[in-house]
């Protein structure tokens, strides 16, 4: 659904030249929830934007339903980005104007008219919960009730594709959860695809399906999310599943197992320590719920060499959990 | 020399000043009319041409852009820097060719304009400058044209601000009207000039401060109330909020709308 194809990015010239985007690919499924994550200056507010154009990339292409919006100009990038919509960290409402106001731009910029647009407007206002604070201004609302306005004027005009700025970095724990529930409610009902940033796994966690981790203007890594945390040595898998630095002693081997699941629940550590007869000590674990199921993370430390951490994966392996050894 | 104690003195007083104030408002109103129209679209131009903002390419066509800006920027601080005693007699050529007549209080209004302009042109873009960047790249996402930019979120945002320049404007028009006697234009500056410096009339010349004084104090109460309405709301918002209100209750009946609206759409609008 959007193709992000070798797309570069440096914004001044010489020695003062900063490198936002640094041959960056991406591609998101139609209909998946698609995460990058990254600290802040990691270039994801530039990806995001090349996104609906409003920023440029020196070199590469972006195509969003087949339609290469790069190379769009004027009125024909106007039309495509009725298609696109988008939330921003602060809203971004005008604070002049009505809650309905608000949303009844979005239905006026595809050219909407009258009682239609009011109509519609105010569809869009109940489908986020706010149609009784139509005639409010975005003052007299709560950050969560604001980023609703901004959810609803970004899908007024009935787009196919959701880019989320931030979307929850300004509100709080509880606000942030709903706000990302009533993302994935929508983006089920409306049959989006979404392309959101965020600096917060739990983000992730949360509503992702794919995710990708950005640094310094690279991708340094992406894919759906089941398979990142099985994937050895994923960051965007260590970040969702904090078990800890790995301690190495002599003799022992460590080793990480990765259970999504069912396999959650079945006692296969206990189980290890009696087949082998080893003392496995656990240095660290995370259980995680990852959009709607259970996922852990445990880290062992196995006495013995080698072939015993071999062994033991091998072991894990077929109970149907993820293990590899994790090497200094 | 005159007599404050004869007979006619306070009626000619009363008609001197009556003819005075008249002719101020008349000029300052016509200017500031006229400064507004030309000012307000100026000041939009010249924030909306500068790179990144959303006329950097008008037509397609980034050089035109900046050609707009660099010009109109020059002959604003041109028209700024030059004092309105030398802007005035400088006009006289131009005044004439317009009017056909560079002496009075019509053809004051000429130099008048023309010095409030620039002065108005960097009030609108002071108050546009103020408008969050976030607003207008939010209006881009949506693929709203440059038009409706400047409708719904340049304008909404920027009234309040402009209202409090216009008056200021009005003030600076009324302090420069006073000048005006130098080419025969009247107002209460020219009361000032003739009867109070040239007749040695103290009484003229308090009652022309207290009726500049009342002017710019009522200018400045009502726009100031004016800019606190359109920052809350602007009249065009409350008629939609009241079909709102109405295509609400439509809603409701069926059953769209949870309890709260009505509750909600009883109260008064804002």
């Amino acid at each position: 659904m959007i193709t992000i194809d070798h797309v570069s990015r440096r914004f001044g010239d010489g020695p003062d030249a900063v490198v936002a985007l640094d041959d960056v690919s991406i591609e998101v499924q139609r209909g998946e929830i698609f995460g990058v994550v990254g600290q802040s200056g990691a270039g994801k507010s530039t990806l995001l934007r090349t996104v609906n154009a409003l920023e440029r990339p020196d070199s590469g292409t972006v195509t969003v339903d087949g339609t290469v919006i790069t190379g769009l100009e004027g009125a024909a990038l106007r039309q495509a980005r009725h298609k696109i919509g988008m939330v921003f960290q602060h809203f971004n409402l005008v604070g002049n104007r009505t809650v309905a106001q608000n949303v009844e731009f979005a239905l006026e910029a595809v050219g909407v008219k009258g009682d239609e647009r009011r109509r519609r407007a105010l569809e869009m206002l109940d489908l986020v919960g706010l149609a009784h604070r139509a005639n409010d201004r975005p003052a007299q609302l709560s950050g969560g009730q604001r980023q609703r306005v901004g959810i609803a004027r970004a899908l007024a005009s009935q787009p196919d594709v959701l880019l989320s700025d931030e979307a929850t970095s300004a509100l709080d724990p509880e606000t942030t959860r709903q706000i990302l529930d009533l993302i994935k409610r929508l983006s089920g009902e409306l049959g989006l695809t979404v392309l959101l940033i965020t600096h917060e796994m739990d983000v992730v966690k949360r509503i992702c399906d794919s995710a990708a981790l950005m640094e310094q203007g690279r991708v340094v890594e992406q894919g759906a999310l089941e398979q990142l945390i099985r994937t050895p040595g994923s960051r965007v898998a260590a970040e969702l599943f904090p078990v800890g630095e790995a301690h190495y002693t002599p003799g022992h081997r460590i080793i990480d197992v990765t259970y999504t699941g069912l396999s959650a629940d079945r006692p296969v550590i206990a189980q290890l320590s009696r087949d082998f007869g080893l003392d496995v000590s656990i240095l660290g674990a995370a259980l995680e719920t990852i959009r709607g199921h259970q996922a852990g993370r445990t880290r062992l430390a196995v006495p013995g060499d080698a072939s015993v951490a071999l062994k033991v994966i091998d072991r894990l392996t077929s109970q149907g959990v993820t293990a590899w050894e994790v090497h200094p | 020399m005159i007599d404050p104690a004869a007979p006619e003195f306070w009626p000619q007083l009363f008609a001197v000043l009556l003819e005075g104030t008249w002719e101020t408002l008349y000029m300052t109103a016509i200017a500031m009319a006229i400064t507004f129209v030309v000012g307000l679209p100026l000041g939009i131009v010249l924030v909306g041409t500068e790179p990144g903002r959303f006329l950097e390419a008008p037509l397609g066509r980034r050089w035109l852009g900046r050609a707009i800006n660099a010009v109109l920027g020059f002959v604003v601080n041109l028209g700024r820097s030059v004092p309105f005693i030398v802007l005035m007699i400088a006009l006289i050529p131009v005044t004439r060719w317009l009017l056909g007549s560079f002496i009075g209080t019509g053809p004051a209004i000429v130099p008048l304009t023309l010095v409030a302009i620039p002065f108005f042109v960097r009030v609108v873009e002071i108050a546009v400058r103020e408008v969050d960047p976030g607003l207008f790249e939010a209006a881009e996402s949506l693929g709203a044209s440059r038009w409706l930019v400047v409708r719904r979120v340049l304008l909404p945002q920027a009234w309040p601000a402009i209202a409090l320049g216009t008056a200021t404007t009005v003030t600076s028009i009324i302090n420069f009207s006073a000048m005006v006697g130098v080419v025969g234009g009247g107002g209460l500056g020219n009361v000032a000039l003739t009867y109070g410096m040239q007749r040695y009339s103290a009484l003229h010349i308090v009652f022309v401060v207290i009726i500049l004084f009342v002017i710019v104090q009522v200018v400045q109460w009502l726009l100031t109330r004016l800019a606190r309405r359109l920052s809350g709301a602007t009249p065009a918002a409350g008629r939609t909020a009241r079909r709102t209100e109405r295509a609400a209750l439509d809603l409701d009946d069926a059953s769209i709308v949870s309890a709260p609206a009505r509750g909600d759409a009883d109260s008064p609008t804002r």
